[in-house]
C-alpha cells in the first residue's frame, strides 16, 4: 500500500486569498495547517494564465507550446499524455470530480467528449477518460451537460434560476451587473449552500472514497469551480463579510490618473483594454469598461470572492476530515493550487487576459505530504510551475516521471531547489479572436519578471514588461526601457528564447471560444 | 470582429475532383452524412432544418446552390441569430484535386466562432470521405 493523493484544485484564486499567504479577509484555517504541516510555495506561476491551457499542463505535465491547448477554446486532444493515466497503469484508482474544462464548454454540436460523458454515468464506458476511472464534473453555474447541473436539475429544480446567467443574450461573457453596486458578474444567489457547487465537489469526492477499499491506493482531483466569476455564493453566506467594510485591494490605485499613469507605463494593450477600445480575448466581459470600475464595486466582488474562497477551504476541511476518519490520514499526500489568478482590482482590471503579472502569475500552491513520510515543513521561495505537478505526483506514487513531461518533482525545500537548478519558470499567451492576437512570453527568475511581446494586432514586437518583485511587488513601474536595467533585460530575454519548450506541429485548431 | 459581426473562415485541399465534391456539399439533405454533430438534415423546398447531437433542431433557409459556381450558401433563421450567412465554395484546382472553402459571418460574432468550429470538423469529415473513395 503506497501514498494516496489528494489533489485540489480552485479556479482563479489570487495568491494573496490564503491566511498562509498573508490574506486576512478570508478564513482558511484548513489550507493554513496543510501549509504549516507541509511545503508552502511563495512563487509559482501557471504556464497559461487562462483555463484551458493552464488545466492541460496539469494534467501532462507539458507547456501550453507542446500539449498544443494554446488558448480556451482549443480543445486537449484525446490522446493527449495524462498523469493520471500513468498513475492508473501503476495501479492507483483514479478520479476528478469538479470542474475538467480540457474541452470547450460551448458546443452545439455536442462534438466534445467531456461534455457527453455525464449522460453515460460516472464510469466511462470505456474504462477511464484521460486516465479518470471515475468523473463528475462541474462547473461555474447550473446550466449545460455537466454532472451538477444535471444533478441540481433534477434534485433542486428551484434553484437553477438562482445563478448569474455566464453568458448574455449575444454568447458573450456577460457584462450585467447585479448585487448592490451593480458590479460585473455579481449576483444575489438565494441558493441552499448544501446545493451549491462548492459542497457538492466535497460530497461527491466523499462519496468516491468511500467506495474504494481501504487497501486502494487513490488520485483523487477535485476540482472546484470557485472563485471564478460569477460571484453568486450562496447569498445566506455572505453575512460573514459586510463588503462595505472591506479595505479596497493593495494593487488597486485609487485615483483614476494614478491607475493611467501606471497603465501608460504598459504595453498598448492594457490601457486599450482599461478604456474599453480593444477587447482581446473571451475571458472577460467584452462589454464591460475597466474604467467604469467603482470603488464600492471592486469591495462587492472582493467581499463575495471571499466568502467563496472561505467556503471552499470548510469544503477542502470537511474532505480532510473524512479521510481522517477513513483511516487513511497519514498515509494522504495533499497538494492545494489553483490554475491561475485573478487580476481582482489591480490597476483598476477585474477578470484576466493576456497581462504577466502577479494578479494572474502568482499562484497559492500547498504540499502536505503524507504524514508518514515525515515531511519537515518548509517555505520555497526558488521559481516553481503548475508544469511540476504530474512529476510530483508520478514521484509521490513511486512511478518513474515519463520523458514527455517537462517539469520535475516540486522541490521541498529551497535548497533542494538550489541543488536540482530550480531557477526559473516559463509563463506564454496566445489569442487570435476576430482579427486579434496577442503573443507574451514570459520568464520569472531571480527575483524578476520578464515579458516579451511577439507581433501582434497592437504590438510591433519591440515591446516588453520588466519587474523587480522584491523593489516593486505590484509591479507597477515597467524597467523594460529603463537604461539602468537593459543588461539585466537582455540577460532574461536570452535565457527566454533558450528555454523556450518544443512547439506542437501543426497547430491545434481553435473551435470554440470558451 | 467589426462591431457585433464576426467572420471565421477554413479551408481544406481534398485529394478528389471538384464535381465529385460538389456532388456531396452541394445537395443540402445530405449535410448530415460530412458535417459531425448534425444528425439530420430535412429540405422542404428553400427550407432546412438540421438537427445538431444536443438535440437542438436549426432552422436554415438555402440561397444559393449553383453548380456551375460550385457554391452554397445558406443562413440560420435561429433568433440567437440576427444576422448569418454561411458560404461553401468549391474550387476546382485543375490537377484533379480541390479546395473547399467554408466561411461563416454571424452577428453575434461569438455565435461564428460557435458554427465555425464546427465546419472546420466538417470539413475534415468530408475529405475522410472523398478521400477514402480513391
Amino acid at each position: 500500500m503506497g501514498r494516496k493523493i489528494l489533489f485540489v484544485t480552485t479556479d482563479q484564486q489570487r495568491y494573496d486569498t490564503l491566511g498562509c499567504n498573508g490574506g486576512s479577509l478570508s478564513r482558511t484555517p484548513a489550507v493554513d495547517a496543510l501549509a504549516r504541516a507541509g511545503i508552502r510555495y511563495e512563487r509559482a506561476s501557471p504556464q497559461s494564465v487562462v483555463c484551458m491551457p493552464s488545466r492541460s499542463t496539469i494534467l501532462t505535465g507539458q507547456h501550453p507550446s507542446t500539449h498544443g491547448v494554446w488558448m480556451n477554446g482549443v480543445p486537449l486532444p484525446h490522446d493527449a499524455p495524462s498523469v493520471a493515466a500513468v498513475l492508473r497503469d501503476a495501479g492507483y484508482r483514479t478520479a476528478i470530480v469538479g470542474k475538467a474544462h480540457f474541452e470547450p464548454f460551448l458546443d452545439v454540436f455536442g462534438r466534445f467528449e467531456e461534455n457527453t460523458l455525464a449522460a453515460h454515468g460516472t464510469e466511462p464506458e470505456s474504462g477511464a477518460h484521460r486516465g479518470f476511472e471515475h468523473l463528475e464534473f462541474a462547473t461555474h453555474g447550473a446550466m449545460g451537460p455537466l454532472h451538477y447541473a444535471r444533478w441540481l436539475a433534477a434534485e433542486h429544480p428551484e434553484e437553477l434560476a438562482g445563478f448569474y446567467p455566464v453568458l448574455d443574450a449575444d454568447f458573450q461573457v456577460s457584462a450585467d451587473g447585479g448585487g448592490e453596486t451593480g458590479a460585473p458578474q455579481v449576483k444575489v444567489n438565494p441558493i441552499r449552500r448544501a446545493d451549491y457547487h462548492t459542497d457538492w465537489v466535497a460530497d461527491r469526492t466523499i462519496a468516491w472514497l468511500d467506495s474504494l477499499d481501504a487497501g486502494d491506493d487513490w488520485f483523487c482531483w477535485m476540482s472546484f469551480p470557485d472563485p471564478h466569476h460569477p460571484w453568486d455564493p450562496p447569498e445566506d453566506e455572505m453575512a460573514r463579510i459586510d463588503w462595505h467594510d472591506v479595505p479596497l485591494p493593495e494593487g488597486y490605485p485609487t485615483s483614476t490618473a494614478e491607475r493611467e499613469r501606471i497603465l501608460d507605463g504598459k504595453p498598448r494593450h492594457w490601457r486599450l483594454w482599461y478604456d474599453g477600445t480593444l477587447v482581446s480575448n473571451y475571458e472577460a466581459p467584452s462589454k464591460w469598461v475597466p474604467a467604469t470600475l467603482t470603488p464600492d464595486q471592486l469591495r462587492e466582488v472582493t467581499a463575495r470572492n471571499a466568502v467563496e474562497c472561505e467556503l471552499l477551504d470548510e469544503a477542502l476541511g470537511r474532505v480532510l476530515a473524512h479521510i481522517e476518519r477513513l483511516g487513511w490520514g497519514d498515509d494522504v499526500d495533499v497538494v492545494f493550487t489553483t490554475d491561475h489568478g485573478e487580476l481582482g482590482g489591480d490597476f483598476g482590471l477585474m477578470f484576466k487576459g493576456p497581462y504577466h503579472v502577479d494578479a494572474l502569475m502568482r499562484l497559492p500552491l500547498v504540499w502536505r505530504p503524507a504524514p508518514s513520510s515525515g515531511p519537515a515543513p518548509a517555505v520555497v521561495h526558488k521559481p516553481v510551475g503548475l508544469i511540476d505537478l504530474a512529476p510530483t505526483f508520478c514521484a509521490i506514487a513511486g512511478v518513474e516521471v515519463p520523458a514527455w513531461m517537462q517539469g520535475r518533482p516540486l522541490p521541498v525545500d529551497d535548497t533542494d531547489a538550489d541543488a536540482r537548478g530550480f531557477e526559473r519558470v516559463l509563463t506564454e499567451w496566445d489569442s487570435e479572436l476576430f482579427g486579434v492576437d496577442v503573443h507574451l512570453r514570459t520568464v520569472t527568475r531571480d527575483g524578476l519578471v520578464c515579458t516579451a511581446y511577439l507581433p501582434g494586432t497592437c504590438h510591433d514586437g519591440s515591446e516588453g514588461e520588466l519587474y523587480d518583485l522584491d523593489e516593486d511587488p505590484r509591479q507597477q513601474r515597467n524597467l523594460w526601457d529603463d537604461p539602468a536595467h537593459r543588461a539585466e533585460r537582455d540577460d532574461l530575454v536570452a535565457d527566454l528564447w533558450d528555454n523556450q519548450p518544443p512547439t506542437r506541429s501543426p497547430r491545434l485548431r481553435l473551435e470554440a471560444p470558451v | 470582429m467589426n462591431g457585433r459581426r464576426g467572420s471565421v473562415r477554413y479551408e481544406k485541399r481534398i485529394d478528389a475532383p471538384a464535381d465529385d465534391v460538389w456532388e456531396l456539399v452541394g445537395d443540402p439533405a445530405r449535410l448530415c452524412e460530412w458535417f459531425p454533430g448534425i444528425v439530420s438534415s430535412a429540405v422542404d423546398g428553400d427550407e432546412r432544418v438540421v438537427t445538431t447531437a444536443t438535440g437542438l433542431p436549426i432552422p436554415e433557409r438555402l440561397l444559393t446552390v449553383d453548380p456551375l459556381l460550385r457554391r452554397f450558401q445558406y443562413r440560420i433563421d435561429a433568433p440567437m441569430f440576427h444576422e448569418h450567412l454561411g458560404t461553401i465554395d468549391v474550387f476546382d484546382l485543375g490537377d484533379g484535386t480541390s479546395l473547399v472553402a467554408y466561411s461563416t459571418d454571424a452577428d453575434p460574432a461569438t455565435l461564428a466562432l460557435l458554427i465555425g468550429g464546427g465546419t472546420a470538423g466538417a470539413l475534415d469529415e468530408l475529405r475522410t470521405i472523398m478521400e477514402s473513395r480513391n
